[in-house]
């Protein structure tokens, strides 16, 4: 279901603002039309749509407009036009009181410093939504303490933020937004002012916490990696504009013009791409109806040693090798059914690469790639090496 | 050239400023006469409350709160007693009953409305471009103007010299209060905002304590103006410390002069030390 809705959203700074929207219709850049008029385009012409319980990470270098357009959408910043939609309502439309509304009981959002107060302890801090709404004391201590709990901070709900390091601090932030049970959370590079290790750790735990409270979070973020491994969906932005909307599979494997592919070329590639993305074109043999012969001779044909066995439901049974094709030609066998081997060792379709690797590394034979156990592929040394090194060889030129 | 501009008549600056304040004193009268009576009666009340304290009692108190403040160091506690112990030696200590009555009420008022401006001044750009050149003036213009406006108004004695004290010393407190608040890290004021603050639940529960400290320090300046004007109000019958340096200074004594004025020092230090101390953030 559609939760979030963005309809043609621009935001200029700055007073000639139609002068400056007619420039960007015509393709002028930032810098030219902040010479010409003076203002600065925040983010132009933005519209997308965010499903209810999705991670839509907005990605883009500094001054692309991606913090712009998540103050956008709770109005922080006020858009110069377009529409705005949760639920349906037009939150551009609404006044104060209403917006105030939405504010407290539909989305929080999470700072990229943390946006602690200093002068409230933890527990203060995390129940502060709760008492802007006017929620009585014993109710919004026992929420926030729970959200505390949930976060393994509870012990520390008498401290000061500044008590706290950054990792907790921003568990902290975590938790104060989700104390009001918003069904959005709008988070503001949230994780970027910590350390690679704990940011990790938070991305883990924001992934386990979606698993099961099934929030739809807005994701802002410079990092790609941090982007494809917590995204179900990726916006890039650049000069204020989303120049693509898609998976992370499909913007790595189709960058939209040369900015995204220029973009995605440093990715490590094994944490990215799956088995599906890099598989090869099983040569098979139908059990069932091929004997040794047809066997021999489409190994011939196909310039392999062995093929992959499966029936005529394309379910795996296993692979015959060259030799032992051979010998039961020899014996004038009328199936091959006795010759497969069955120690095939298979893997997932939406294994990733870097997994793949220990697989295939200790594996005798080619391993198969399975989709709801039908064979839809195999992968060989060779092609994982192969996916790997591209990735490096391209990170390396443009270092 | 110089003929040129021998021929501008001179503007009637002067004369302008005369009628308005004559203007202002025959219109509001009532008002000037009805604050003028009850001020003299309040301050006078306050003074004799204070002066019907014992001394030693007074000066144990100002001992405790001075030990408490300054958590827990003699330091300034002992400084205290000494000092207070020494007015009381050099017998001026009704003046300085009638000169903490002065400070505490220029000041309590100055802060009164100091604050509010300040808020005012923070929230709206227009605001500040407007209030910042009039505390400016207010500041630059040398204390002994505000004296004749305020004998117009009030006569003589101590009300004028609170007037006085507050015009002069009320621009600190506005104006630490107004940066105060325009310093709150903007992160925090969008925090506050995105979780559905009103105007006032975000100025009462973020933007006043985080500004809390930078205000402290305006208020603290706003008291040690208001002291420096103790003597010049002196001049129009303000009773106190400082009419003591006045008339010593008028008959040329020395002594008089210096150990009134001491006195002065001392108090200051003490009242400096004391706003100072209140000052300090328990989350750091």
């Amino acid at each position: 279901m559609q939760k979030i809705k963005i309809d043609h959203v621009s935001k200029v700074f700055g007073k000639h603002t139609n002068q400056a929207l007619k420039l960007v219709q015509n393709g002028a850049s930032k810098k030219e039309i902040l010479k010409k008029t003076g203002v600065t385009v925040g983010v132009y012409n933005a519209s997308f749509s965010v499903n209810e319980g999705e991670i839509f990470v907005i990605m883009g270098l500094s001054g692309s407009g991606k913090s712009t357009l998540v103050r956008l959408l709770n109005r922080l910043i006020e858009p110069t036009n377009g529409d705005i939609f949760i639920d349906g309502e037009n939150i551009s439309k609404m006044n104060k009181e209403q917006l105030r509304n939405v504010r407290r009981e539909k989305m929080n959002m999470v700072f990229q410093n943390f946006g602690l107060f200093p002068h409230r302890t933890i527990l203060q801090n995390t129940e502060y939504g709760l008492e802007v709404r006017g929620i009585s004391k014993e109710e919004r201590r026992q929420k926030a303490e729970q959200a505390l709990k949930n976060a393994g901070l509870l012990d520390f709900k008498d401290q000061y933020p500044h008590q706290l390091s950054g990792g907790m601090q921003q568990r902290v932030g975590l938790a104060r937004a989700l104390a009001n049970d918003p069904d959005i959370l709008l988070m503001d590079e949230a994780f970027s002012a910590l350390d690679p290790l704990i940011r990790k750790e938070m991305q883990d735990e924001l992934l386990d916490l979606q698993e099961t409270m099934q929030k739809t979070i807005i994701f802002i973020t410079h990092d790609l990696n941090e982007a494809l491994r917590i995204g179900d969906r990726i916006a890039i932005m650049k000069d204020g504009q989303i120049i693509q909307i898609g998976t992370g599979e499909e913007i790595l494997t189709n960058p939209a013009n040369e900015y995204v592919r220029h973009f995605v070329e440093d990715v490590d590639r094994s944490k990215v791409l799956t088995a599906e993305n890099i598989m090869i074109r099983p040569i098979t043999v139908n059990v069932e109806q091929d004997g040794p012969k047809v066997a021999l001779s489409r190994m011939r044909e196909e310039k392999v040693s062995l093929l992959v066995a499966i029936d005529r439901a394309r379910n795996l049974k296993g692979y015959i090798t060259a030799d032992d094709a051979l010998e039961s030609a020899k014996r004038g066998d009328k199936d091959i059914k006795k010759i497969v081997q069955t120690n095939m060792i298979t893997v997932n379709h939406d294994t990733l690469i870097q997994d793949v690797f220990h697989v295939i590394y200790d594996a005798p034979t080619p391993v198969a790639v399975m989709k709801n156990n039908r064979l839809v592929g195999i992968l060989i040394r060779g092609v994982v090496i192969e996916a790997l090194a591209k990735g490096n060889e391209e990170a390396i030129l443009h270092e | 050239m110089s003929n040129f501009l021998d021929n501008i008549p001179r503007l009637p600056v002067a004369d302008w400023t005369q009628s308005a304040m004559d203007w202002m004193t025959k219109n509001f009268s009532g008002l000037f006469d009805a604050l003028q009576s009850n001020g003299e009666w309040l301050m006078d009340s306050i003074t004799n409350l204070l002066t019907t304290i014992p001394p030693i009692l007074f000066i144990l108190i100002i001992a405790i709160i001075a030990f408490l403040a300054s958590g827990k160091k003699l330091g300034l506690t002992i400084f205290s007693i000494i000092g207070l112990l020494f007015i009381y030696n050099q017998n001026l200590w009704d003046e300085l009953m009638n000169t903490v009555t002065l400070v505490l009420f220029a000041s309590l008022i100055s802060i009164i409305l100091g604050i509010p401006i300040g808020i005012i001044m923070s929230k709206s750009k227009w605001a500040e471009e407007v209030i910042k050149p009039i505390l400016d003036f207010m500041q630059t213009m040398p204390g002994f103007v505000y004296l004749i406006p305020a004998v117009a108004f009030f006569g003589i004695g101590v009300v004028p010299g609170v007037f006085a004290s507050i015009i002069f010393a009320i621009p600190p407190t506005i104006r630490f209060t107004n940066l105060g608040i325009r310093q709150v890290p903007k992160e925090l004021v969008e925090a506050s905002e995105s979780f559905g603050s009103t105007p006032s639940q975000k100025l009462f529960k973020i933007e006043l304590p985080l500004a809390k400290s930078t205000i402290m320090a305006g208020i603290n300046q706003t008291v040690m103006l208001a002291l420096s004007m103790v003597v010049i109000a002196s001049m129009i019958g303000a009773p106190g410390l400082g009419r003591k340096v006045l008339s010593a200074l008028q008959r040329a004594q020395v002594g008089n002069g210096f150990v009134a004025g001491l006195g002065l020092v001392i108090f200051a230090i003490i009242i400096d030390r004391l706003t100072q101390s209140f000052n300090k953030k328990k989350y750091e």
